[in-house]
């Protein structure tokens, strides 16, 4: 302790030259030590998304310098089908998808949490579809799996229903492609569970004795307690969602079909961009989802003041 | 309503009002029971696809479709051998072996840009860090589909499309905020006068960083590692973007072209090869599932 104290006090009282210059080293070895992620910061990350900024004004096709268009790449987005299907299917995906994967998650972090035995052995169970969901292999499988008397044609006709295979039904696609992030429930769910351990339990002690029922607990107790964590799988899972990619290229040999069913925004972007060698258009498409996704960042942010409750004072 | 005489009346009596009904060891036995049906059956359809693959890489080709039911009395290792061959003239150890080289790449790549720059995050005080910090936490929520393009020029440009550099460069750069993030997290909770103290017997940040940091940040290490090596190994839109070689392919674009040249004819072998793609995967979860379970609860990583 005495070691500690006067050391410190050796750091403080040091003369003003060696402070200076001490701190000369730590500029310099801050910005070399942050170098690697610098470079690939300037280089990866802004470089790039500054000239995808130019490219989608301009029409490019990789071959051919690219000729500046002004706005006729955005204006020509709206007047095109396939790319206003694309956001209709992208959406409805992340509407849909994104809150029941979110509900199943939470409900089963609920049943997982007052669990005495066994947690681990479940949380790794219902956890494992994450790591490998959005894995090509995954969506070889689901394709097998929902297609014509595959499994689950097969096994809702045990009772009575017949939807025939859902692949190349063009109303089922959708359906097919939430319960495949819907069965990914287990990383959102790990985080809920860890999220659940950290509420006091004097507070449902307390609840308890003035008679409040399970209902009113979650309502009162476990959900205002948890929206932090509620929050962070919103927004990350909403922006994953919004990104889904081999999954969809995979299900359907990379066309979005039948019918545009699964014509995922990025799957659009990539078929424009790298099949159609349209360059400049897919940039806007790709500034198009960076406004989008920053939009609703900003949105889930202004709003969770309402609903978000920070332990402590207010941030 | 009376409250036992070894509990002082007056602070027992109100939770006794409201909770009538101690639970009795029957009723406890039979929550448990109800609980663990309820799990158990949910645990079995949440892993029947995995298990359906599996058993379906055995089955003959004939029984893969029109049947649900799990066993069979024909399981055979028949797929593996189809599937072992490869596709398009390329052996399936030669995608495998293509798959580990962009893995490991990737973890060497990763664990040392990141624990570098987090270094820099959490423990020098520079101008401009958090500034920095903030960029660094934005590019976590950016679209990974705006850079993609202009990368891609680049790349062409520089003639290294069909080569692993497009793939490997941005992990030994960092560019995977999310790992410098975790490190980043994980350093801040390593008690601070550990460098201060080598810092007064005269220890620069290369040796706070190399002989003191880095041994203590072993649990992030490890799950970044674990991370970085699944990430790439399931990477499908980066090898799809830069490599036009099968003989270059890794497992995922391998399986691509197995469904592309076979199509449903022969669901067995491409189901087999799905599961030899996934086996590393099944295998570090099954060895290090505490660690990324933990590491998922702890740092909100994504699987």
């Amino acid at each position: 302790m005495t070691l500690t104290l006067t050391r410190r006090r050796g750091v403080e009282t040091a003369p003003p030259a060696r402070r200076a210059g001490q701190r000369g080293a730590d500029i310099r070895a801050g910005y070399t030590f942050l170098l690697p992620w610098l470079l690939g910061f300037i280089l990866l990350a802004v470089g790039p998304m500054l000239s995808s900024l130019y490219l989608s004004f301009t029409d490019y096709n990789l071959f051919e310098a690219p000729t500046w268009i002004g706005l006729e790449n955005y204006t020509d987005l709206f007047a095109d089908d396939r790319f206003l299907q694309s956001v209709q299917v992208t959406l409805s995906y992340v509407v849909f998808g994104t809150p029941l994967k979110l509900a199943a998650a939470l409900a089963v972090a609920l049943l997982l949490n007052n669990a005495t035995q066994g947690q681990g052995f479940y949380r790794s169970a219902f956890y494992a579809p994450s790591l490998i969901g959005a894995s090509v292999s995954i969506a070889i499988v689901w394709k097998a799996m929902f297609g014509d008397d595959g499994p689950v044609d097969q096994g809702l006709g045990f009772f009575g229903i017949h939807l025939g295979g859902w692949v190349g039904n063009p109303s089922m696609t959708m359906p097919m492609m939430i319960l495949l992030t819907v069965w990914q429930f287990g990383a959102p769910m790990v985080i809920f569970l860890a999220g659940l351990k950290q509420i006091p339990t004097e507070l449902y002690e307390a609840a308890s004795m003035d008679g409040a029922g399970p209902w009113r607990k979650f309502v009162n107790i476990t959900f205002p307690m948890l929206s932090p964590v509620v929050f962070f799988n919103l927004l990350l899972e909403t922006i994953h969602a919004f990104q889904i990619f081999a999954s969809a290229y995979i299900i359907s040999n990379g066309e979005g079909g039948p019918a545009g069913s699964t014509l995922f925004y990025t799957l659009y972007l990539y078929l424009r961009g790298f099949s159609d060698f349209r360059m400049g258009y897919a940039s806007a498409m790709a500034w198009l989802l960076v406004i989008v996704v920053g939009v609703i960042t900003l949105l889930f942010f202004r709003t969770s003041k309402s609903w978000v409750h920070y332990g402590g004072d207010a941030r | 309503m009376s409250a036992p005489s070894t509990v002082p009346a007056a602070e027992y009596s109100t939770t006794a009002e409201y909770n009538p009904k101690p639970e009795t060891t029957l009723g406890r036995t039979l929550r448990s029971v109800a609980f663990h049906t309820a799990a158990l059956a949910l645990v079995a359809v949440v892993l029947y696809p995995a298990l359906w693959m599996i058993t379906s890489s055995l089955k003959p080709n004939s029984e893969i479709i029109g049947n649900p039911a799990l066993w069979s009395e024909n399981f055979s290792l028949d797929n593996f051998v189809t599937a072992l061959d490869g596709i398009g003239g390329v052996t399936t150890a030669q995608f495998f072996t293509n798959s580990l080289i962009l893995a490991v790449g990737s973890v060497i790549g990763t664990v040392l840009s990141a624990s570098v720059s987090a270094y820099a995050f959490a423990r020098i005080t520079f101008p401009g860090r958090s500034m920095f910090f903030g960029m660094m936490i934005a590019t976590l929520l950016l679209p990974f589909h705006v850079v993609i393009i202009p990368q891609y020029i680049i790349f062409q440009q520089l003639g290294l499309v069909d080569t692993y550099v497009p793939l490997l460069i941005g992990k030994f750069l960092a560019a995977d905020a999310f790992f410098v993030f975790l490190m980043v997290q994980f350093m801040r909770n390593l008690p601070r006068d550990l460098d201060e103290a080598a810092r007064i017997d005269g220890a620069g940040h290369v040796r706070i960083f190399g002989s003191i940091m880095l041994p203590l940040m072993k649990p992030a290490l490890i799950s970044s590692s674990i991370f970085a090596f699944i990430w790439s190994w399931n990477d499908f839109l980066g090898p799809l973007l830069y490599l036009n070689t099968p003989e270059k392919y890794p497992l995922p674009l391998a399986l691509r072209l197995f469904v592309d040249q076979t199509q449903s004819s022969d669901y067995g072998a491409m189901i087999a090869m799905s599961v030899l793609a996934l086996l590393p995967v099944l295998a570090f979860f099954l060895v290090f599932q505490r660690y990324i379970v933990e590491g998922v609860s702890t740092q909100g990583l994504k699987g």
